[in-house]
């Protein structure tokens, strides 16, 4: 059958067709009499297919357009967006974000980037590597993934599937400065997500390896392999009496407290005072041993960007040195609310690196001698006004350092300013996945509900 | 009154392109063409905006416009989809042709005639954009911060928003489902922060519903909305820590059937049913509660935020009996699930656009009303937490194992609501947790219309609601040891 013969995405657009497009939406901008403008247009493309049992579940073909345009009358400004890019509705988005814009109060803050931050150059980060991946092969490589977990024990059960992903989108951003620039990026991933089973009842877990180029994923087989261990090591898991002790956080954990730390310097938070790290610039908010660097350009990194989503160029720098907090996550607006200048983070950090101390994670378990290893939260109980911190969480009970059964149906808790503090060790187990590479984090205590 | 949704759809989503009905049949030829069962048309038009106050301005607002068309193809339980932001025949075949793709083998699909069902629907079909002025938008936020401020000097920050959508959809079956819904949604949400000394806390509270922007304005409801972030945020300022460890935990009514909703409701969708992944997998008729404890879901509660005319399939919506009298009694179910469990649709197929596929979801599910009174349940209590709003919940499937966040709640002392205490997770297991429920208030309520419910990272609006509730055991997760 021929047309199950298809490539993994769409062919994108030429970044020149996307960068006449943001020119024409400039200039319509213009034309309805505004004083400054913004805008951005995107193409993204997809496949993923999911296998369970060994049998295709879906299959399925992405295809999304985006266009958002942002209008300055002096300093009152306006949105819109669309994902149609013909003329006229280009015309239309205008004219409502125009229609808004009459209605906004003047902000003095509001506006473009300043122009001598704008990105005058743009590095090429080796984001872009399409997989030429037929849905045959995607299918494939899904179904070795899923079959490597079920066939690992015969404890592995059943399954919510493998799955394959490959994205590649191109974006482009312009501004009335004269800035334009654009870049394409690809994004591919592979998962597994299965359920073990015994007399004790069933375990879900899963495992994904995610990369800007197919070559850099883990293979299928330790992709399902992972999967299927994660979720045996679950099973008989029992709760644990209320009690105070030492916490160690699993790298894909830590990095979620790193990114609670992110949040509460991020720019919106501090001007409107939401944040529990107000005032905290050049005060110790980790140990002296904590170092935390942006590293935007690096080669096919996940949150590699050349400017951000103002054009402002990104840089590298460190946001925490010797335990000191020595900058916030600004973007143009929120830097002019609290007098200060962006730092290049308009939507969101580039490559965050907890950088990794000596000890692994076997290590790590000696060190925390007794108390908990977490290695699933359940909930969004974070605080961020507070720091209160209170979440569902699984993992591991240890004793002088080993191992002794999993548990689960508990809650850990503390206050995230406080939980920052008393960070006992961070691990060299970095979970490079995502934005925000972290190893383990060992915190000295936690209260822990359970029966 | 039975205004002709599906007309109304048509002219808005099909006429514009020059679509005509022979062009759908077309289509969905085209996906039946390759030994596939069946597959469905969504067609999708949704203009939002969203306008934002803060420092006792308006500054911020955007307009937003979304559309589309899905074309998803079912072989036993495969699924091939695919879809295009353009709604042209071109584009219809192309994606057509891509969703079918799945198919190898089997099947024998035929295309049934058209039958759509008309009914009395659950809220007009109105533009809730176009309800009120962009001036009256922007004096109804800009009254809400003068409100919030003017109840205490203690308030330093206020944030509304107001928000609303129209969804004009059509959906096309090749089983014969042809349907039409248009449907409003309205949000507005009050966040405040409060200072006293060197301690700060915030306050929440918000609604909703598929009305008209007028409906904030009856019965001082969005002021209603401003003295209560307020009153939140104070009382959290006197909060001292929270209690650890398992105790009674009574819960208040309205927005607490978040318990439901992550307890119970998640795990009784079809798709985890069917593929005997829940907690709840093949325990239909058997006892997962007390008998004190009846649950629904209910899509058909007129202007509700999780109601619907017709799901996303374009099944009508219906009042589902999930647990009656403690016994679990019913799944959810959109078509693909009910036909491979070979029972009928439930009207719970949603999706969160065109571009994603439908899944069982829920609507309102809310728990009915018991004999107590809600003084008499607080009364009963010597120790525990008295929990009266939330933050957002979670649930693991397939342990069983949910947890929701306290926002509001105290202590209770010997049968008295005493000091307020931080917010704190609590978590329970699932197919446990109605069986430890001890007791029902008579006083039941539905939320105030702001829930979203995530699931395979698709969002749709979804309403809870309980009485107050007495369970005997529950993990309170405090600092409190």
């Amino acid at each position: 059958m021929s047309d199950t013969i298809t490539p993994t995405t769409a062919p994108l657009p030429a970044q020149e067709q996307l960068e006449t497009l943001v020119a024409d939406i400039l200039a319509e901008a213009r034309a309805q009499g505004a004083t400054s403008a913004e805008a951005a247009v995107s193409f993204g493309s997809a496949l993923s297919v999911t296998v369970r049992l060994g049998e295709v579940e879906t299959l399925e073909h992405h295809r999304q357009r985006g266009l958002a345009v942002t209008i300055y009358f002096g300093q009152s400004r306006g949105s819109a967006s669309t994902a149609d890019w013909r003329p006229e509705a280009i015309r239309a988005s205008v004219q409502s974000a125009c229609a808004i814009a009459r209605h906004t109060a003047a902000d003095p803050c509001a506006g473009l980037a300043d122009p001598d931050r704008l990105a005058r150059a743009i590095p090429d980060l080796d984001l872009y590597h399409p997989w030429p991946l037929t849905a045959e092969e995607a299918i494939e490589l899904a179904r070795e993934c899923e079959a490597a977990a079920l066939g690992l024990d015969p404890r592995i059960r059943n399954s919510e599937g493998g799955s394959v992903a490959s994205h590649a989108g191109v974006m482009v951003y312009g501004n009335s400065h004269g800035f334009c620039g654009g870049y394409s990026t690809t994004r591919h991933s592979l998962s597994c997500s299965v359920i073990a089973q015994d007399e004790s009842g069933m375990q879900s877990n899963h495992w994904y390896t995610v990369a800007r180029n197919g070559n850099d994923l883990e293979t299928p087989v330790v992709v399902g392999q992972k999967a299927a261990r994660r979720a045996l090591r679950r099973l008989g898991s029992r709760r644990l009496e209320t009690r105070q002790v030492p916490v160690l956080f699993a790298p894909e954990l830590a990095r979620g407290l790193i990114g609670h730390f992110v949040a509460a310097i991020r720019g919106g938070a501090l001007y409107r005072k939401a944040s529990f790290l107000l005032d905290r610039l050049d005060t110790p908010v980790f140990p002296a041993f904590v170092t935390i660097r942006e590293r935007p350009h690096w080669p096919r990194a996940m949150a590699s960007a050349p400017f951000d989503s103002e054009g402002v160029a990104t840089a590298d720098r460190d946001l925490v040195s010797g335990g000191v907090l020595r900058g916030y996550v600004l973007d143009s607006y929120s830097a002019r609310r609290l007098g200060m200048e962006t730092t290049g983070n308009a939507g969101g950090t580039h490559n965050l690196i907890v950088e990794p101390g000596p000890l692994g994670r076997e290590a790590l378990l000696r060190q925390l001698d007794t108390g908990l290893w977490v290695t699933e939260l359940l909930g969004h109980g974070v605080n961020p006004v507070t720091g209160d911190y209170s979440r569902g969480a699984s993992g591991f009970w240890v004793e002088q350092g080993e191992v002794r059964f999993p548990v689960h149906e508990i809650t850990i808790a503390g206050n995230l300013d406080a939980m920052f503090k008393s960070i006992v060790a961070v691990g060299n187990d970095v979970d490079a996945r995502g934005g925000i590479r972290c190893g383990s984090l060992l915190v000295e205590r936690m209260t822990v509900a359970g029966e | 009154m039975a205004t002709d949704t599906l007309a109304l759809a048509r002219q808005q989503l099909l006429t514009p392109a020059g679509l005509g009905e022979d062009d759908l049949h077309r289509a969905l030829a085209c996906v039946l063409g390759h030994a596939v069962d069946g597959g469905d048309l969504y067609f999708q038009l949704r203009r939002a905006e969203s306008w934002a106050l803060e420092d006792g301005q308006v500054k911020n607002a955007s307009h937003a416009i979304q559309q589309g068309v899905g074309v998803r193809a079912v072989s036993g339980e495969k699924t091939g989809f695919a879809y295009s932001d353009e709604i042209v025949l071109p584009a219809l075949l192309e994606a057509a042709t891509a969703a079918r793709a799945i198919a190898c083998h089997g099947g024998d699909g035929q295309l049934q005639v058209w039958r759509s069902a008309q009914r009395p629907i659950l809220y007009e079909p109105l533009d809730p954009l176009e309800t009120l002025s962009a001036e009256a938008k922007v004096q109804l936020l800009e009254r809400l911060d003068a409100e919030a401020r003017r109840q205490d000097p203690r308030v330093t920050q206020v944030m509304v928003s107001l928000a609303a959508t129209q969804d004009t959809i059509l959906v096309a079956g090749s089983d014969g489902a042809l349907a039409g819904d248009v449907r409003p949604l309205v949000r507005l949400n009050v966040t405040v922060i409060v200072e006293q000394g060197s301690r700060r806390e915030q306050g929440n509270a918000g609604g909703g519903g598929r009305v008209a922007y007028g409906w904030f304005l009856d019965e001082d409801r969005a002021l209603g909305y401003a003295r209560e972030a307020v009153r939140e945020a104070l009382v959290n300022l006197d909060a001292v820590p929270a209690p650890a460890g398992t105790m009674t935990v009574v819960l208040g009514p309205g927005w607490p059937g978040i318990l439901l909703h992550e307890a119970i409701g998640h795990g009784l969708e079809g798709d985890f049913n069917r593929k005997g992944t829940s907690a709840f997998s093949g325990r239909l008729g058997e006892r997962v509660a007390s008998p004190l404890c009846t649950v629904v879901d209910d899509g058909t509660l007129a202007h509700r935020r999780g109601s619907l005319n017709v799901d996303d399939e374009g099944t009508p919506t219906q009042c589902t009996t999930l647990i009656e009298r403690g016994v679990l009694k019913g799944y959810l179910q959109d078509k693909l699930n009910a036909r491979l469990m070979k029972v009928a649709p439930t009207g719970n197929g949603r999706r969160e656009s065109y571009a994603h596929l439908p899944l069982p979801r829920m609507t309102n599910t809310y728990l009915l009303p018991g004999e107590h009174e809600p003084a008499e349940i607080i009364a009963s209590v010597e120790r525990g937490l008295y929990a009266v709003n939330f933050g957002g919940g979670q649930v693991d499937i397939t342990s069983g194992k949910f947890v929701f966040s306290a926002s509001e709640a105290y202590l209770i002392e010997n049968g008295r609501v005493t000091r307020p205490v931080k917010g704190a997770t609590l978590i329970g297991n699932g197919p446990d947790v109605l069986t430890k429920v001890s007791m029902v208030g008579n006083d039941l309520q539905l939320d105030a219309g702001v829930g979203t419910c995530g699931k395979e990272g698709q969002s749709v609006p979804v309403g809870v609601g309980q009485p107050t509730l007495k369970v005997e055991a529950l993990t309170v997760g405090g600092t409190q040891a």
